[in-house]
């Protein structure tokens, strides 16, 4: 046997053997229940994800104090899919085939989601997606307990024009889905409210920008003809600190050019000083300095939990705790964490939100939420100006002419993600051109 | 004029003030009874924010010097009331904390407990009402600062109901500089007003002209629209200009962005010039050596805020070295333990210095989490100045001195300094040198911990402009190498062109294509020219280069 | 002439190697079609697709190892062909949804119906035909590294900048893919696939045929490569890795040589991504990442470079290390990586191959081992000026 031979054997067996490594099927052990949590520990989503891994070990220490579920305690397991979109789809089958796990919370951007979607679909688990995104999307194994558009854009806008008479409009996003969606829907939004078309200025940059000179001059000269003017800003967790540093230092005050960000929570303002920034606004459905006792229980237990009294919480944090109540309390209602069982029992639950209010599970898989508008502080919290009164979420929304007549309805009879109203059918809004 | 005899002029004037004040039913500086401007204080608490407008309104109204402090509190939003009783009140530190005291009376409430206060709140626009406020019960103040401040905020608003209240401050004015502003302000309402006369519009538009830049462009252009025809040319000529003047300075605003983004590219090049150029070590964890110098600069931040938050301002000065130091060790230490084995071998040292990025990265992010750290802007680097119709911003402005230093000071070492005849006795021929006595070694040691100390000064100059987290390095790592090789390797002006060239460039492009295209359309410029010339702008010429 | 080249390529290792890959293409899926659920040699689900996607990265460390080790072309963008391939494949998964999608338009794919765009455009015409997108799949990465190979080795662009060039060249690809208005679907990528050939996707006789399609895959590339290597070419490939003037001297067209190599690569590493998307399921621009291309250089050299086998055993176990440690320790896997990086240029510059070549060349000849690996210890300041072998 040469060397070439040996190596070939030796590669055989090692495969072999991983495979034999990984092809033990875990068995179902009975003691405890798993709970998959699918957040990026590592790479460039680490900074907004890892909170979310770290709210999961939270909820389920505390669901286990309070002795567990259905009698079994939880059993979290935590995987890095680092930020790598298909290793989102790998992991996550791990966790369903390999560990059993009875339910998954995680993900963050919309790609990732995607990534997983047809996963879940096909092994019949159960997802918790805790961000807010673009909409356009009801699945069945999915639970989107974020913000939906009509849950956090359209109230912003409505806020500005109210509030503040604005007339001029710069939607300033990073260039990927949401804010091309979010962008698309608003604009639709404004045409219809009558702002004249040369009045909405939209500018699009890549992830992680960090020169925004030419930009922030490119919106001071478009806010000084007169007209109010605003920025509805979708950009991008890590691109917002040299944007709201560089809007700091050339001047552009909130009472001039409010900014309403739609991805800027405490997480993100934790890192600068926002005293050059009060004013500016954020759109969410939580803001930590909401002042309810839900909220202060809420977080005085996380800040003990993390060994950490500055640990600042925020809208995905709460997007998840409201994503476990409601599937804890749907096992619970089942009395099984089968997967079917849950999908049915959850819908129409009900637990209270930490800001009032309670959050319903919607036929639609999205939630009722409050949309709040909050204005930077110095101390880097946000001061809530509005609050609205609970808003459903809306899968589809009602401003894109190729979405107004999709409706998700997962409760019987219809049972489907994308049902055609005007048709009566199953299956989107070209089905009507088509027939 | 002493100062008492302007004080004497300033309460003549304040007499005669209150006078025409009555007689325009705005009853300035009037004295009211406590418990009536308490009441008119206490109404800032209840309701919504139109409430609390309508509030203030009346707070104006009355004119009462006191009123100034509240208002001015609530603006800064550290106005608090009690939730029980509804008395509004001041505290006497941030954060409704400290002692307890009636706004009116300035009396010790210590019967009232912090825990019961709530926060008035304020939003966007009370705060401009505030401000307008603020501005038009101060233009009479004695304070310079003041009065130039109310000023600014009267320009800025521009209304024409405050014309009577302008004019009479303007005569009672004796600094040229507010005057100005206040004369200014008073040509805005001129052209604004749609009752002011033809004389006072015509006159107004040479004063609205001097103000200069965007904002007389606008006022003028608002002005031309409710114009009447007499004056149409006047200010149509004065838009022509201004509109000229704009364009130019757009162009010198355009080239300045560019080399404001050029310096800081130069920044995270420059060390990896040394390194690449002296040494053809190709240093991957060059971007996380940037981000060491970065969180050295939130660490000493930190220490400071801790412990001695006067020295703030400083905080620069002594984290530059510190960052120096630690990131130079940090190189030395690299180049000691893992470099050293692999000289000619300059793809395997990518290779090492790749999977070091990564351990660092990751160790960072153990240490410090994954969040995003504040690091802050000393005062002196925040806001920004404006230079003809140039508007800088502090910030940029040190950054490029910084980078042209730190680039003079490089080239000063190597051209003077004993290591730096070393150094490029070593880039030029390492045999050579060796034979001569020059210990490689050493001088390879010396160069990266060099090329890693400036990466790191880099680092505490971009944690002034962008995000301080682990990924920080990431972001510069590619932009570096093309300046570098675009530059020409082995060459320090060719990095210091090369940069200035590319952030030039991209800012050109970018109000055309957009900032996604212009990047890669600078990407593909980049990958044509060194088709044209593989070794860059400014070749090595000689027998170094390999054949 | 070509059955000879293959006759040559067929040398025993080659050999083994094959035959070694086709029972692995017949084994894996008869053990998770054919065998019982309860039975212990039963392959599940899940690890079909992920063995598949593991022989895909195999293949594209391979044709990194074809430029790379055999040619002594460094390149940072590999990934670039492998995303490219990728998204070829993709796109004919994406118009095989036709009205199966959200919007249930027969022709635009999701996202566009979502973006308003109203038709489709040019360059996703007969995207729908099996063949013509695996045309494509051939095509476009093999014209890019000819067009971008012409211009780089036409004008001696070598060594470390032609490193860095493909990294631009990479990270240019990244951006404009991250463009919704590229009309590839943006940061979403393309994904939500159903069927391919009129098979469904997700089933398991498609993922297995799948499974098999990729070991075969494999295998050719192997064949190909062996081929190629062993060949006249193939010296003078070495001959220009080893001393690219001295052969340029001697009268061989250097740039063609590389040119050759550099479009066969991307073309194998194209396959090997057009292989990789239906098994993972989506195809995002995040696959052009610099960090990528990097990495794929860390599979080749783990196994060895300048062999065949090195980077397949280099992109195989990497990979299954990363699936372990992202699983069991998440918090060290780019410790885990970092230090297999330094590790590996450190004390491992021929890889694992390297390793077991040297620990036979003890075992057998003691005296040879000195002069066979050199020890990093050994290795001098960078003290020559000759054209190193560029490794």
């Amino acid at each position: 046997m040469t060397v070439g031979n040996r190596m070939i054997a030796g590669l055989g067996l090692g495969v072999a053997m991983t495979m034999g490594a990984i092809a033990v099927p875990a068995v179902a052990q009975d003691e405890t229940i798993k709970v998959g949590v699918l957040h990026s520990l590592s790479g460039t989503m680490a900074i907004s994800e890892t909170t979310l891994k770290d709210t999961m070990l939270f909820l389920i220490d505390e669901q286990n104090k309070k002795g567990g579920l259905l009698g079994k305690q939880l059993e979290a397991v935590v995987v890095d899919p680092a930020s790598d979109w298909p290793l989102f789809a790998e992991k996550a089958r791990e966790l369903i085939e390999v560990n059993g796990v009875a339910a998954v919370f995680g993900c963050w951007t919309s790609s990732s989601r995607k990534s997983v979607l047809p996963v879940f679909e096909e092994l019949n688990s159960i997802l918790f997606y805790p961000v807010q995104y673009e909409g356009e999307e009801s699945q069945r194994n999915v639970f989107y307990t974020g913000a939906a558009p009509n849950q956090q854009a359209i109230p912003a806008v409505d806020y500005l024009m109210e509030n503040e008479g604005v007339e001029r409009w710069v939607l300033a996003g990073t260039d990927y889905v949401y804010p091309q969606t979010t962008n698309k829907i608003l604009e639709q939004y404004l045409l219809d409210h009558g702002v004249a078309a040369e009045d909405i200025m939209i500018n699009y940059t890549p992830f992680g920008h960090s020169d925004w000179q030419t930009i922030v001059s490119d919106i001071k000269t478009f806010g000084s003809t007169g007209k109010k003017t605003a920025v509805v800003s979708t950009i991008n967790g890590d691109a917002n600190v040299p944007f709201y540093k560089e809007l700091a230092n050339q001047g552009v005050m909130a009472e001039d050019i409010p900014v309403v960000a739609f991805s800027v929570g405490e997480e993100e303002l934790a890192g600068f000083d926002t005293t050059p920034l009060v004013g500016h606004l954020a759109a969410w459905n939580y803001f930590q300095s909401v002042d309810t006792p839900e909220n202060e229980a809420f977080i005085s237990a996380w800040q003990t939990f993390m060994g950490n009294p500055d640990k600042v919480t925020n809208d995905p944090m709460e997007a998840t705790v409201i994503g476990f109540n409601l599937w804890v309390q749907a096992v619970e209602k089942a009395g099984t964490t089968d997967t079917d069982a849950v999908l049915d029992a959850i819908i129409g639950l009900e637990t209270p939100n930490l800001t009032g209010g309670i959050a319903k599970m919607l036929p639609n898989h999205h939630l009722t939420k409050p949309v709040l508008i909050g204005e930077i502080q110095a101390d880097g919290q946000f001061e809530v100006v509005s609050e609205s009164e609970l808003v459903p979420g809306d899968a589809w929304s009602d401003f894109l002419p190729e979405s107004k007549m999709i409706e998700a309805d997962w409760t019987a009879p219809i049972s489907c993600g994308n049902y055609n109203t005007e048709t009566k059918t199953c299956g989107g809004s070209e089905v009507a051109a088509v027939q | 004029m002493t100062g008492a005899g302007m004080t004497i002029l300033k309460h003549l004037i304040g007499a005669m003030l209150l006078l025409s004040a009555l007689l325009t039913a705005i009853p300035a500086h009037a004295q009211f009874a406590d418990a009536d401007l308490t009441t008119l204080v206490d109404a800032l608490a209840p309701g919504s924010f139109k409430d609390r407008e309508t509030a203030i309104g009346n707070l104006v109204a009355s004119g009462d010097p006191r009123a100034v402090p509240v208002l001015e509190t609530l603006l800064e939003g550290e106005l608090y009331f009690d939730e029980t009783g509804g008395k509004v009140v001041f505290t006497s530190a941030s954060g409704g904390k400290g002692a307890i005291s009636d706004p009116v009376t300035g009396a010790d409430l210590s019967d009232l407990t912090e825990a019961d206060l709530e926060k008035v709140k304020v939003n966007n626009s009370l705060r401009r009402v505030l401000r307008t406020a603020i501005g038009q019960m101060t233009l009479l103040s004695e304070d310079a600062r003041v009065r130039l401040s109310a000023a600014q905020s009267v320009l800025r608003d521009a209304d024409p109901a405050q014309l009577e209240l302008l004019d009479s401050a303007i005569s009672a004015e004796t600094d040229v500089r507010i005057k100005r502003v206040m004369e200014q302000a008073r040509a805005v309402i001129m052209l604004k007003s749609p009752e002011a006369s033809v004389e006072d519009k015509t006159a107004a538009v040479p004063v609205v002209l001097a103000i200069g830049g965007r904002d007389a462009l606008n006022t003028l252009t608002t002005a031309l629209a409710s114009a009447p025809d007499e004056i149409r040319p006047t200010i149509e000529s004065a838009i022509d200009g201004l509109a000229r003047d704009r364009a130019a300075w757009d162009v010198a605003q355009n080239v300045w962005f560019g080399v404001s983004l050029g310096s800081v590219l130069l920044l995270a090049a420059i060390g990896l010039a040394i390194t690449f150029g002296v040494m053809g070590v190709i240093n991957m964890a060059h971007g996380e050596m940037v981000m060491l110098g970065a969180y050295t600069t939130f660490v000493v931040q930190e220490i400071i805020r801790q412990n001695a938050p006067g020295l703030f301002d400083w905080s620069l000065a002594i984290a530059l070295p510190a960052a120096f130091l630690f990131t130079g060790l940090v190189g030395v230490a690299i180049e000691r333990g893992i470099i050293r084995f692999l000289y000619g071998r300059p793809l395997e040292t990518l290779l090492a210095t790749w999977g070091l990025s990564l351990i660092i990265q990751q160790a960072v992010q153990r240490i410090f989490t994954a969040n995003i750290r504040e690091v802050g802007n000393p005062s002196w680097m925040s806001g920004s100045f404006e230079l003809g119709g140039l508007a800088i911003t502090w910030n940029r402005f040190y950054i490029v001195i910084f980078a042209l230093l730190v680039f003079v000071a490089l080239l000063l070492v190597l051209k003077y300094t004993a290591i730096g005849l070393h150094m490029r006795a070593v880039t030029q021929n390492r045999r050579m040198a060796s034979s001569m006595g020059i210990r490689t070694p050493l001088v390879d040691a010396m160069t990266f911990g060099l090329g890693s100390g400036i990466a790191g000064l880099a680092g505490v100059a971009l944690s002034q402009i962008g995000n301080v987290s682990p990924n920080l390095g990431q972001g510069y790592i590619i932009d570096s190498f093309m300046v570098v090789v675009f530059g020409g390797v082995g060459n320090l002006w060719g990095t210091l062109v090369g940069a200035l060239t590319l952030g030039i460039a991209n800012k050109f492009i970018e109000p055309y294509a957009g900032a996604v295209l212009g990047k890669i359309i600078i990407l593909v410029l980049i990958i044509l020219f060194i088709q044209r010339r593989p070794r860059g702008l400014f070749a090595l010429k000689g027998r170094s280069i390999e054949a | 002439m070509i059955t000879q080249a293959l006759f040559r390529a067929l040398d025993k290792k080659a050999i083994w190697l094959v035959a070694i890959l086709l029972l692995v293409a017949v084994a894996v899926p008869a053990s998770n079609l054919l065998l019982p659920v309860d039975s212990p040699f039963r392959l599940p689900n899940y690890a079909v697709p992920l063995f598949g996607k593991y022989l895909t990265f195999a293949m594209l460390a391979l044709a990194l190892d074809l430029v790379w080790g055999y040619c002594g072309i460094l390149s940072l963008g590999h990934g670039a062909f492998f995303a490219i391939g990728g998204y070829a494949m993709g796109m004919y998964l994406m118009r095989q949804i036709g009205t199966r999608g959200v919007y249930a338009n027969p022709i635009l794919p999701d996202f566009m119906v979502f973006l308003n765009w109203k038709e489709l455009p040019w360059y996703w015409y007969g995207m729908d035909n099996f063949w013509f997108a695996m045309l494509m799949v051939v095509v476009v990465p093999g014209l890019l590294a000819f067009i971008f190979g012409f211009l780089a080795f036409r004008s001696r662009v070598t060594g470390v900048y032609l490193s860095i060039i493909t990294q631009a060249m990479t990270y240019a690809l990244l951006l404009a893919f991250f463009r919704n208005d590229m009309g590839f679907g943006g940061n979403n990528g393309l994904t939500d696939f159903k069927d391919i050939l009129g098979q469904s996707i997700s089933a398991p006789s498609t993922r297995a045929a799948l499974f098999a399609a990729s070991a075969i895959a494999l295998a050719l590339a192997v064949l190909a490569c062996s081929a190629i290597v062993n060949s006249k070419l193939g010296k003078v490939m070495v001959a220009v890795r080893d001393a690219e003037s001295r052969t340029r001297f001697l009268g061989y067209r250097v740039e063609y040589v590389k040119l050759f190599a550099f479009v066969v690569s991307a073309i194998i590493a194209g396959i090997a991504g057009a292989l990789y998307v239906p098994q993972v399921g989506i195809i995002n621009p995040s696959e052009f990442e610099p960090a990528n291309s990097i990495e794929v250089v860390i599979w080749t050299a783990v196994g060895g470079r300048g062999t065949i086998i090195g980077p397949i055993i280099g992109g195989v176990l990497v990979n299954v290390g990363k699936s372990y440690f992202t699983g069991a320790f998440p918090e060290y896997w780019l410790f885990a990586l970092g230090a297999l990086f330094v590790v590996t240029t450190l004390f491992l510059p021929k890889g694992i191959v390297g390793l077991i070549g040297q620990y036979r060349a003890a075992t057998t000849k003691r005296e040879q081992h000195d002069r066979d690996a050199p020890t990093p210890m050994q290795v001098e300041a960078g003290a020559d000026p000759q054209p190193k072998p560029a490794e």
